[in-house]
Protein backbone atom coordinates (compact mmCIF):
# COMPACT_ATOMS: atom_id res chain seq x y z
CA UNK A 1 0.00 0.00 0.00
CA UNK A 2 1.24 3.42 -1.27
CA UNK A 3 -0.11 6.43 1.24
CA UNK A 4 0.15 9.91 -0.47
CA UNK A 5 1.14 12.86 1.67
CA UNK A 6 -1.82 15.12 3.27
CA UNK A 7 -2.37 17.95 0.74
CA UNK A 8 -4.75 20.51 -0.14
CA UNK A 9 -6.88 19.90 -3.41
CA UNK A 10 -7.31 23.02 -5.70
CA UNK A 11 -9.68 22.26 -8.63
CA UNK A 12 -10.17 26.16 -11.03
CA UNK A 13 -12.30 26.46 -13.59
CA UNK A 14 -9.93 28.92 -15.97
CA UNK A 15 -6.37 28.53 -16.01
CA UNK A 16 -6.22 32.39 -14.47
CA UNK A 17 -6.99 31.13 -11.23
CA UNK A 18 -5.29 28.03 -12.04
CA UNK A 19 -1.93 30.47 -12.81
CA UNK A 20 -2.20 32.34 -10.10
CA UNK A 21 -3.00 29.13 -7.06
CA UNK A 22 0.39 27.77 -8.61
CA UNK A 23 1.86 31.63 -8.13
CA UNK A 24 0.00 32.00 -4.90
CA UNK A 25 1.78 28.88 -3.37
CA UNK A 26 4.97 28.05 -5.21
CA UNK A 27 7.46 25.59 -4.46
CA UNK A 28 4.47 24.59 -2.56
CA UNK A 29 2.00 23.45 -5.11
CA UNK A 30 2.02 21.55 -7.98
CA UNK A 31 -0.31 21.13 -10.88
CA UNK A 32 -1.95 17.61 -11.86
CA UNK A 33 -4.12 16.86 -15.06
CA UNK A 34 -4.65 13.28 -15.74
CA UNK A 35 -2.63 12.63 -12.73
CA UNK A 36 -0.69 9.20 -14.07
CA UNK A 37 2.75 11.00 -13.73
CA UNK A 38 2.56 12.76 -10.48
CA UNK A 39 0.46 10.62 -8.56
CA UNK A 40 2.73 7.18 -8.59
CA UNK A 41 5.70 10.08 -8.43
CA UNK A 42 4.09 11.26 -4.78
CA UNK A 43 3.20 7.68 -3.59
CA UNK A 44 7.21 7.28 -4.12
CA UNK A 45 7.41 11.10 -2.05
CA UNK A 46 9.11 12.24 -5.04
CA UNK A 47 7.37 15.05 -4.59
CA UNK A 48 5.39 16.27 -1.55
CA UNK A 49 3.57 19.58 -2.56
CA UNK A 50 0.82 20.96 0.09
CA UNK A 51 -1.07 22.07 -2.85
CA UNK A 52 -1.98 20.27 -5.75
CA UNK A 53 -4.03 22.15 -8.16
CA UNK A 54 -6.67 20.14 -10.57
CA UNK A 55 -6.35 21.88 -14.19
CA UNK A 56 -9.14 19.13 -15.09
CA UNK A 57 -12.31 22.01 -14.35
CA UNK A 58 -10.49 24.11 -17.12
CA UNK A 59 -12.79 23.39 -20.63
CA UNK A 60 -10.83 26.07 -22.37
CA UNK A 61 -7.62 23.57 -22.71
CA UNK A 62 -9.96 20.72 -23.97
CA UNK A 63 -10.52 20.70 -28.27
CA UNK A 64 -8.88 19.67 -30.90
CA UNK A 65 -9.34 21.42 -34.50
CA UNK A 66 -7.53 23.49 -36.99
CA UNK A 67 -7.38 27.49 -36.75
CA UNK A 68 -9.40 29.87 -39.28
CA UNK A 69 -6.58 29.57 -41.89
CA UNK A 70 -6.48 25.52 -41.57
CA UNK A 71 -2.94 25.87 -41.62
CA UNK A 72 -2.04 24.96 -37.78
CA UNK A 73 -3.54 22.23 -35.71
CA UNK A 74 -4.45 23.25 -32.04
CA UNK A 75 -4.77 20.29 -29.12
CA UNK A 76 -5.66 21.33 -25.96
CA UNK A 77 -3.50 20.08 -23.38
CA UNK A 78 -6.03 18.45 -21.43
CA UNK A 79 -6.83 16.01 -24.09
CA UNK A 80 -6.88 12.26 -23.43
CA UNK A 81 -3.96 10.35 -25.23
CA UNK A 82 -6.93 7.82 -25.73
CA UNK A 83 -8.45 10.63 -27.73
CA UNK A 84 -5.65 11.94 -29.11
CA UNK A 85 -4.52 8.58 -30.75
CA UNK A 86 -7.99 8.27 -32.13
CA UNK A 87 -9.18 11.31 -33.58
CA UNK A 88 -9.49 11.57 -37.28
CA UNK A 89 -7.80 14.53 -37.72
CA UNK A 90 -4.72 13.71 -36.06
CA UNK A 91 -4.72 10.17 -37.44
CA UNK A 92 -4.80 11.94 -40.98
CA UNK A 93 -2.69 14.86 -40.36
CA UNK A 94 -0.16 13.61 -37.83
CA UNK A 95 0.12 9.47 -38.11
CA UNK A 96 3.06 9.19 -35.98
CA UNK A 97 1.90 11.21 -33.38
CA UNK A 98 -1.51 9.43 -33.19
CA UNK A 99 0.67 6.30 -33.00
CA UNK A 100 2.88 7.87 -30.15
CA UNK A 101 -0.15 8.44 -28.15
CA UNK A 102 -1.60 5.50 -28.89
CA UNK A 103 1.05 3.68 -27.67
CA UNK A 104 1.88 5.16 -24.27
CA UNK A 105 1.22 3.34 -21.53
CA UNK A 106 -1.81 0.97 -21.40
CA UNK A 107 -5.45 1.32 -22.10
CA UNK A 108 -6.44 2.73 -18.40
CA UNK A 109 -3.09 5.32 -18.44
CA UNK A 110 -4.31 6.34 -22.24
CA UNK A 111 -8.08 6.86 -20.49
CA UNK A 112 -6.72 9.33 -18.26
CA UNK A 113 -3.44 10.89 -18.93
CA UNK A 114 -3.47 13.68 -20.90
CA UNK A 115 -1.03 15.19 -24.06
CA UNK A 116 0.23 18.68 -22.00
CA UNK A 117 1.07 16.23 -19.38
CA UNK A 118 3.09 14.46 -21.46
CA UNK A 119 4.57 16.83 -22.89
CA UNK A 120 5.89 17.73 -19.25
CA UNK A 121 6.48 13.75 -17.81
CA UNK A 122 9.09 13.66 -15.53
CA UNK A 123 12.38 12.83 -16.38
CA UNK A 124 13.09 8.89 -15.43
CA UNK A 125 15.31 6.66 -13.78
CA UNK A 126 16.32 3.05 -12.15
CA UNK A 127 17.50 5.10 -9.44
CA UNK A 128 14.93 7.31 -9.36
CA UNK A 129 11.51 5.78 -9.51
CA UNK A 130 11.48 3.62 -6.72
CA UNK A 131 9.75 4.23 -3.20
CA UNK A 132 10.71 6.16 -0.30
CA UNK A 133 12.19 3.02 1.54
CA UNK A 134 14.03 1.67 -1.77
CA UNK A 135 15.66 5.21 -2.07
CA UNK A 136 16.81 5.74 1.47
CA UNK A 137 18.25 2.40 1.15
CA UNK A 138 20.53 3.78 -1.81
CA UNK A 139 21.47 7.01 0.13
CA UNK A 140 19.37 8.47 -2.37
CA UNK A 141 20.68 10.06 -5.96
CA UNK A 142 21.65 13.42 -7.80
CA UNK A 143 17.74 13.73 -8.98
CA UNK A 144 15.99 13.46 -5.67
CA UNK A 145 17.64 14.17 -2.11
CA UNK A 146 21.21 12.75 -2.72
CA UNK A 147 24.62 13.67 -4.00
CA UNK A 148 25.50 10.67 -5.62
CA UNK A 149 24.18 9.84 -9.86
CA UNK A 150 24.49 5.89 -9.28
CA UNK A 151 24.31 5.42 -13.47
CA UNK A 152 27.46 7.41 -14.02
CA UNK A 153 29.32 7.34 -10.28
CA UNK A 154 31.41 9.97 -11.37
CA UNK A 155 28.62 12.31 -13.32
CA UNK A 156 27.97 16.25 -11.50
CA UNK A 157 24.65 15.82 -13.98
CA UNK A 158 21.53 13.73 -13.64
CA UNK A 159 21.28 11.59 -16.92
CA UNK A 160 17.81 10.40 -16.00
CA UNK A 161 15.30 9.40 -19.64
CA UNK A 162 12.99 11.58 -21.21
CA UNK A 163 10.54 8.85 -21.70
CA UNK A 164 7.11 10.65 -22.74
CA UNK A 165 6.00 9.31 -26.82
CA UNK A 166 4.67 12.38 -27.71
CA UNK A 167 7.37 15.01 -27.41
CA UNK A 168 9.79 13.39 -30.34
CA UNK A 169 6.85 13.45 -32.52
CA UNK A 170 5.92 17.04 -31.97
CA UNK A 171 9.58 18.06 -32.63
CA UNK A 172 9.38 16.16 -35.78
CA UNK A 173 6.69 18.25 -37.09
CA UNK A 174 7.71 21.51 -36.10
CA UNK A 175 4.88 21.88 -33.29
CA UNK A 176 4.75 24.52 -30.65
CA UNK A 177 3.17 24.90 -26.75
CA UNK A 178 1.54 27.24 -25.33
CA UNK A 179 2.53 28.13 -21.49
CA UNK A 180 0.72 30.69 -19.37
CA UNK A 181 2.17 31.59 -15.98
CA UNK A 182 2.03 34.77 -13.83
CA UNK A 183 3.43 37.09 -16.51
CA UNK A 184 1.06 36.25 -19.25
CA UNK A 185 1.44 33.57 -21.62
CA UNK A 186 4.04 32.74 -24.33
CA UNK A 187 4.73 29.89 -27.17
CA UNK A 188 7.51 28.18 -27.52
CA UNK A 189 9.16 25.84 -29.81
CA UNK A 190 8.60 22.29 -29.11
CA UNK A 191 12.31 21.51 -30.07
CA UNK A 192 13.57 23.98 -28.03
CA UNK A 193 11.04 23.36 -24.93
CA UNK A 194 14.04 20.39 -23.51
CA UNK A 195 16.95 20.88 -22.15
CA UNK A 196 19.99 18.23 -20.91
CA UNK A 197 19.11 18.29 -17.53
CA UNK A 198 17.25 15.34 -16.40
CA UNK A 199 16.67 16.70 -12.91
CA UNK A 200 14.26 19.54 -14.97
CA UNK A 201 14.50 18.87 -18.06
CA UNK A 202 11.68 21.41 -19.79
CA UNK A 203 12.30 25.33 -19.67
CA UNK A 204 8.32 25.20 -18.08
CA UNK A 205 8.68 27.34 -15.12
CA UNK A 206 7.09 25.63 -11.78
CA UNK A 207 3.74 27.92 -11.59
CA UNK A 208 3.47 27.79 -15.78
CA UNK A 209 1.05 25.92 -17.31
CA UNK A 210 1.13 24.27 -20.80
CA UNK A 211 -2.24 24.93 -22.71
CA UNK A 212 -1.53 23.96 -25.70
CA UNK A 213 0.23 22.01 -28.38
CA UNK A 214 -0.15 24.08 -32.10
CA UNK A 215 1.02 22.24 -34.98
CA UNK A 216 1.41 23.45 -38.53
CA UNK A 217 -0.40 21.44 -40.96
CA UNK A 218 1.28 21.68 -45.04
CA UNK A 219 -0.75 21.26 -47.88
CA UNK A 220 2.51 19.67 -48.97
CA UNK A 221 2.88 15.96 -49.09
CA UNK A 222 3.30 14.96 -45.86
CA UNK A 223 4.05 11.53 -43.75
CA UNK A 224 5.26 10.36 -40.33
CA UNK A 225 5.72 7.85 -38.21
CA UNK A 226 6.91 6.34 -34.78
CA UNK A 227 8.77 3.05 -33.28
CA UNK A 228 8.80 2.44 -29.62
CA UNK A 229 11.03 -0.31 -27.88
CA UNK A 230 9.70 -1.80 -24.90
CA UNK A 231 9.93 -4.88 -23.18
CA UNK A 232 6.10 -5.43 -22.75
CA UNK A 233 3.98 -4.00 -25.81
CA UNK A 234 1.86 -2.61 -22.99
CA UNK A 235 2.08 -0.44 -19.89
CA UNK A 236 5.93 -0.16 -20.12
CA UNK A 237 8.22 2.99 -20.91
CA UNK A 238 10.49 3.15 -24.09
CA UNK A 239 13.35 1.43 -23.70
CA UNK A 240 14.41 3.44 -27.43
CA UNK A 241 11.47 5.50 -29.27
CA UNK A 242 12.26 7.05 -33.12
CA UNK A 243 10.14 9.86 -34.45
CA UNK A 244 9.97 11.09 -38.05
CA UNK A 245 8.40 13.71 -39.94
CA UNK A 246 9.27 14.04 -43.66
CA UNK A 247 8.24 16.75 -46.91
CA UNK A 248 7.94 15.06 -50.10
CA UNK A 249 8.04 16.26 -53.65
CA UNK A 250 4.84 14.98 -55.58
CA UNK A 251 7.73 12.40 -57.69
CA UNK A 252 7.89 10.77 -54.16
CA UNK A 253 12.13 12.63 -53.46
CA UNK A 254 12.54 13.99 -49.94
CA UNK A 255 12.03 17.65 -49.80
CA UNK A 256 13.10 17.43 -45.74
CA UNK A 257 13.57 14.92 -43.18
CA UNK A 258 13.64 15.27 -39.91
CA UNK A 259 14.29 12.45 -36.87
CA UNK A 260 14.21 12.26 -33.70
CA UNK A 261 15.35 10.09 -31.50
CA UNK A 262 14.09 9.33 -27.72
CA UNK A 263 14.49 7.49 -23.99
CA UNK A 264 18.22 7.66 -23.84
CA UNK A 265 18.88 10.80 -22.52
CA UNK A 266 17.30 13.93 -20.51
CA UNK A 267 15.99 15.34 -23.88
CA UNK A 268 14.75 14.50 -27.40
CA UNK A 269 18.15 14.43 -29.77
CA UNK A 270 17.38 15.90 -33.30
CA UNK A 271 19.36 13.39 -35.51
CA UNK A 272 21.50 15.81 -37.19
CA UNK A 273 22.66 15.98 -41.14
CA UNK A 274 19.42 14.05 -42.03
CA UNK A 275 18.17 16.35 -45.00
CA UNK A 276 22.13 16.50 -46.74
CA UNK A 277 21.78 13.11 -46.73
CA UNK A 278 18.41 12.21 -47.99
CA UNK A 279 17.35 15.75 -49.95
CA UNK A 280 16.21 15.05 -53.57
CA UNK A 281 16.69 11.07 -53.32
CA UNK A 282 13.85 8.86 -52.57
CA UNK A 283 13.90 6.57 -49.80
CA UNK A 284 15.32 3.43 -50.91
CA UNK A 285 17.32 1.00 -49.05
CA UNK A 286 20.43 2.65 -49.54
CA UNK A 287 19.43 5.72 -48.29
CA UNK A 288 17.85 4.43 -44.87
CA UNK A 289 20.91 2.38 -44.58
CA UNK A 290 22.95 5.47 -44.67
CA UNK A 291 20.54 7.08 -42.58
CA UNK A 292 20.38 4.28 -40.06
CA UNK A 293 24.02 4.24 -39.89
CA UNK A 294 23.93 8.36 -39.14
CA UNK A 295 21.71 7.96 -36.36
CA UNK A 296 23.10 5.01 -34.30
CA UNK A 297 26.94 7.23 -34.64
CA UNK A 298 25.22 10.18 -32.86
CA UNK A 299 23.45 7.80 -30.19
CA UNK A 300 25.34 7.22 -26.90
CA UNK A 301 22.27 5.78 -24.06
CA UNK A 302 23.37 5.28 -20.57
CA UNK A 303 22.43 2.81 -17.79
CA UNK A 304 19.91 4.70 -16.28
CA UNK A 305 17.58 2.12 -17.02
CA UNK A 306 18.68 -1.17 -16.33
CA UNK A 307 18.39 -2.64 -19.47
CA UNK A 308 22.01 -3.14 -21.20
CA UNK A 309 22.62 -0.28 -23.25
CA UNK A 310 24.94 -1.61 -26.14
CA UNK A 311 21.69 -3.69 -26.67
CA UNK A 312 19.71 -0.17 -26.84
CA UNK A 313 22.08 1.51 -28.99
CA UNK A 314 22.25 -1.65 -31.00
CA UNK A 315 18.00 -0.95 -31.78
CA UNK A 316 18.99 2.61 -32.92
CA UNK A 317 19.52 1.45 -36.45
CA UNK A 318 16.99 -1.30 -36.40
CA UNK A 319 14.29 1.40 -35.44
CA UNK A 320 15.21 3.74 -37.28
CA UNK A 321 15.01 1.70 -40.45
CA UNK A 322 11.71 0.35 -39.39
CA UNK A 323 10.31 4.06 -39.04
CA UNK A 324 11.62 5.02 -42.32
CA UNK A 325 9.69 2.20 -43.63
CA UNK A 326 6.83 3.17 -41.65
CA UNK A 327 6.49 6.35 -43.50
CA UNK A 328 5.35 4.60 -46.67
CA UNK A 329 2.02 4.93 -47.30
CA UNK A 330 1.13 7.35 -44.28
CA UNK B 1 -11.64 15.09 6.84
CA UNK B 2 -13.88 16.38 3.96
CA UNK B 3 -17.20 15.42 2.34
CA UNK B 4 -16.95 13.88 -0.82
CA UNK B 5 -20.23 13.04 -3.15
CA UNK B 6 -19.97 10.29 -5.03
CA UNK B 7 -22.12 8.77 -7.42
CA UNK B 8 -21.00 4.83 -7.36
CA UNK B 9 -23.27 2.14 -9.33
CA UNK B 10 -25.99 4.40 -9.34
CA UNK B 11 -26.82 5.37 -5.77
CA UNK B 12 -25.81 8.63 -4.55
CA UNK B 13 -22.76 8.19 -1.52
CA UNK B 14 -21.61 10.46 1.09
CA UNK B 15 -18.50 10.01 2.86
CA UNK B 16 -16.16 11.25 4.92
CA UNK B 17 -12.58 11.38 3.48
CA UNK B 18 -9.16 12.95 3.95
CA UNK B 19 -8.20 15.18 1.20
CA UNK B 20 -5.32 13.36 0.07
CA UNK B 21 -7.55 10.67 -0.34
CA UNK B 22 -7.58 8.43 -3.52
CA UNK B 23 -10.72 7.23 -6.04
CA UNK B 24 -9.57 3.75 -4.69
CA UNK B 25 -9.11 4.58 -1.14
CA UNK B 26 -12.83 6.58 -0.84
CA UNK B 27 -14.19 3.10 -2.41
CA UNK B 28 -12.68 0.39 -0.18
CA UNK B 29 -12.39 2.48 3.05
CA UNK B 30 -14.92 5.19 3.03
CA UNK B 31 -17.60 3.33 1.22
CA UNK B 32 -16.94 -0.31 2.11
CA UNK B 33 -16.69 -1.25 -1.52
CA UNK B 34 -13.88 -3.17 -1.38
CA UNK B 35 -14.41 -5.01 -4.66
CA UNK B 36 -11.70 -3.04 -6.27
CA UNK B 37 -8.53 -4.42 -5.55
CA UNK B 38 -5.45 -2.46 -4.42
CA UNK B 39 -2.40 -4.17 -6.15
CA UNK B 40 0.57 -2.13 -7.13
CA UNK B 41 -1.28 0.80 -5.99
CA UNK B 42 0.88 3.00 -8.57
CA UNK B 43 -1.10 2.46 -11.55
CA UNK B 44 0.97 -0.36 -13.05
CA UNK B 45 -0.98 -3.72 -12.62
CA UNK B 46 -4.50 -2.70 -13.20
CA UNK B 47 -6.08 -4.16 -10.24
CA UNK B 48 -7.94 -1.27 -9.50
CA UNK B 49 -9.60 -0.39 -12.73
CA UNK B 50 -13.03 1.17 -12.50
CA UNK B 51 -15.55 2.26 -15.23
CA UNK B 52 -15.91 6.32 -15.13
CA UNK B 53 -17.96 7.50 -17.45
CA UNK B 54 -17.88 4.95 -19.99
CA UNK B 55 -13.99 4.68 -19.35
CA UNK B 56 -11.99 2.13 -17.69
CA UNK B 57 -9.40 4.19 -15.23
CA UNK B 58 -7.19 3.36 -12.69
CA UNK B 59 -8.71 4.82 -9.34
CA UNK B 60 -5.47 4.15 -7.52
CA UNK B 61 -3.69 7.06 -9.02
CA UNK B 62 -7.37 9.27 -9.48
CA UNK B 63 -7.61 11.93 -7.02
CA UNK B 64 -11.04 11.32 -5.35
CA UNK B 65 -11.99 14.57 -6.25
CA UNK B 66 -11.81 14.42 -10.13
CA UNK B 67 -14.44 11.35 -9.69
CA UNK B 68 -17.52 14.09 -8.48
CA UNK B 69 -20.39 14.54 -10.46
CA UNK B 70 -18.86 11.54 -12.37
CA UNK B 71 -20.24 8.36 -12.74
CA UNK B 72 -18.77 6.15 -10.85
CA UNK B 73 -18.92 1.92 -11.81
CA UNK B 74 -17.52 -0.71 -9.82
CA UNK B 75 -17.08 -4.57 -10.41
CA UNK B 76 -20.11 -4.35 -7.12
CA UNK B 77 -22.13 -2.50 -10.00
CA UNK B 78 -22.03 -5.50 -12.42
CA UNK B 79 -24.65 -7.27 -11.87
CA UNK B 80 -28.35 -7.14 -12.00
CA UNK B 81 -29.48 -7.85 -8.46
CA UNK B 82 -28.59 -11.43 -8.22
CA UNK B 83 -28.40 -12.12 -11.95
CA UNK B 84 -24.45 -11.97 -13.45
CA UNK B 85 -23.41 -9.98 -15.98
CA UNK B 86 -22.82 -11.97 -18.92
CA UNK B 87 -18.98 -10.73 -18.57
CA UNK B 88 -18.97 -12.28 -15.50
CA UNK B 89 -20.73 -15.18 -15.93
CA UNK B 90 -18.60 -16.81 -18.74
CA UNK B 91 -15.66 -16.05 -16.36
CA UNK B 92 -17.18 -18.74 -13.87
CA UNK B 93 -17.93 -20.94 -17.09
CA UNK B 94 -14.59 -20.32 -18.74
CA UNK B 95 -12.49 -20.79 -15.18
CA UNK B 96 -11.43 -17.20 -16.72
CA UNK B 97 -10.40 -16.78 -13.00
CA UNK B 98 -8.26 -18.67 -10.50
CA UNK B 99 -6.52 -16.57 -7.73
CA UNK B 100 -9.59 -13.64 -8.52
CA UNK B 101 -7.45 -11.00 -7.57
CA UNK B 102 -6.69 -9.31 -10.97
CA UNK B 103 -10.66 -9.87 -12.08
CA UNK B 104 -12.38 -7.72 -10.61
CA UNK B 105 -10.11 -4.86 -13.00
CA UNK B 106 -10.29 -7.27 -15.71
CA UNK B 107 -14.34 -7.41 -15.81
CA UNK B 108 -14.34 -3.80 -15.50
CA UNK B 109 -12.36 -3.10 -18.19
CA UNK B 110 -14.29 -5.71 -20.15
CA UNK B 111 -17.61 -4.02 -19.33
CA UNK B 112 -15.94 -0.94 -20.69
CA UNK B 113 -14.74 -2.50 -23.69
CA UNK B 114 -18.41 -4.65 -24.60
CA UNK B 115 -20.12 -1.54 -24.31
CA UNK B 116 -18.46 0.80 -26.46
CA UNK B 117 -17.22 -1.90 -28.53
CA UNK B 118 -20.06 -4.82 -28.62
CA UNK B 119 -18.46 -7.30 -30.86
CA UNK B 120 -14.74 -6.92 -30.61
CA UNK B 121 -11.91 -9.27 -32.75
CA UNK B 122 -9.97 -11.09 -30.12
CA UNK B 123 -7.16 -8.62 -30.85
CA UNK B 124 -9.33 -6.05 -29.95
CA UNK B 125 -9.42 -7.79 -26.48
CA UNK B 126 -6.31 -8.49 -25.91
CA UNK B 127 -5.43 -4.43 -26.09
CA UNK B 128 -8.29 -3.68 -24.48
CA UNK B 129 -7.02 -5.64 -21.30
CA UNK B 130 -3.15 -5.04 -22.39
CA UNK B 131 -3.34 -2.99 -18.49
CA UNK B 132 -4.55 -5.45 -16.45
CA UNK B 133 -1.64 -7.88 -15.27
CA UNK B 134 -3.08 -11.71 -14.62
CA UNK B 135 -0.19 -13.51 -12.87
CA UNK B 136 -2.24 -16.98 -12.69
CA UNK B 137 -3.73 -17.86 -15.94
CA UNK B 138 -2.11 -17.08 -18.90
CA UNK B 139 -4.71 -14.60 -20.75
CA UNK B 140 -6.06 -17.12 -22.46
CA UNK B 141 -9.55 -18.18 -20.94
CA UNK B 142 -9.92 -14.53 -19.92
CA UNK B 143 -10.18 -13.74 -23.42
CA UNK B 144 -12.66 -16.78 -24.11
CA UNK B 145 -14.74 -15.86 -21.34
CA UNK B 146 -14.81 -12.28 -22.78
CA UNK B 147 -15.42 -13.29 -26.44
CA UNK B 148 -18.17 -15.60 -25.05
CA UNK B 149 -20.24 -12.81 -23.59
CA UNK B 150 -19.59 -10.46 -26.40
CA UNK B 151 -21.41 -13.06 -28.39
CA UNK B 152 -24.18 -13.72 -26.07
CA UNK B 153 -24.69 -9.69 -26.10
CA UNK B 154 -24.50 -8.96 -29.50
CA UNK B 155 -25.64 -12.14 -31.17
Amino acid sequence: MLRLHPFRYHRPDTIEEAASLLAEFGADAMPIAGGTDLMPNMKHRLFTPAHVVSLNGIDAMRGIGFNAAGDRLRIGALEKLADVASHPVVRRHCPGLAEAAGLVAGPQLRNMGTIGGNVCLDTRCTYYNQTEFWRAALGYCLKKDGTVCHVTRVGRKCVAAHSADTPPNLIALGASLSLTGPGGTREIDAGDFFVTDGILNTRRAPDEIVTEVVIPITNGRHRSSYMKLRQRNSIDFPLLSVAIAGEFEDDGTVAGLTGVVSALGARPRVLAGWTEIAAGKRLGSRVIEALAERAWSQCRPLENIIVDAEWRRAMVPVFVKRALEGLDGK
Amino acid sequence: MEVVRLRVNGDERVCGVPAHYTLLEALRYGLGLTGSKQGCDKGDCGACTVIVDGRAILSCITPVWEAEGRDVRTVEGLANGTELHPVQDEFDLNGAAQCGFCTPGILCSSVALLDRNPSPSRGEIRAALSGNLCRCTGYEKIYDAVEAAAARLDP
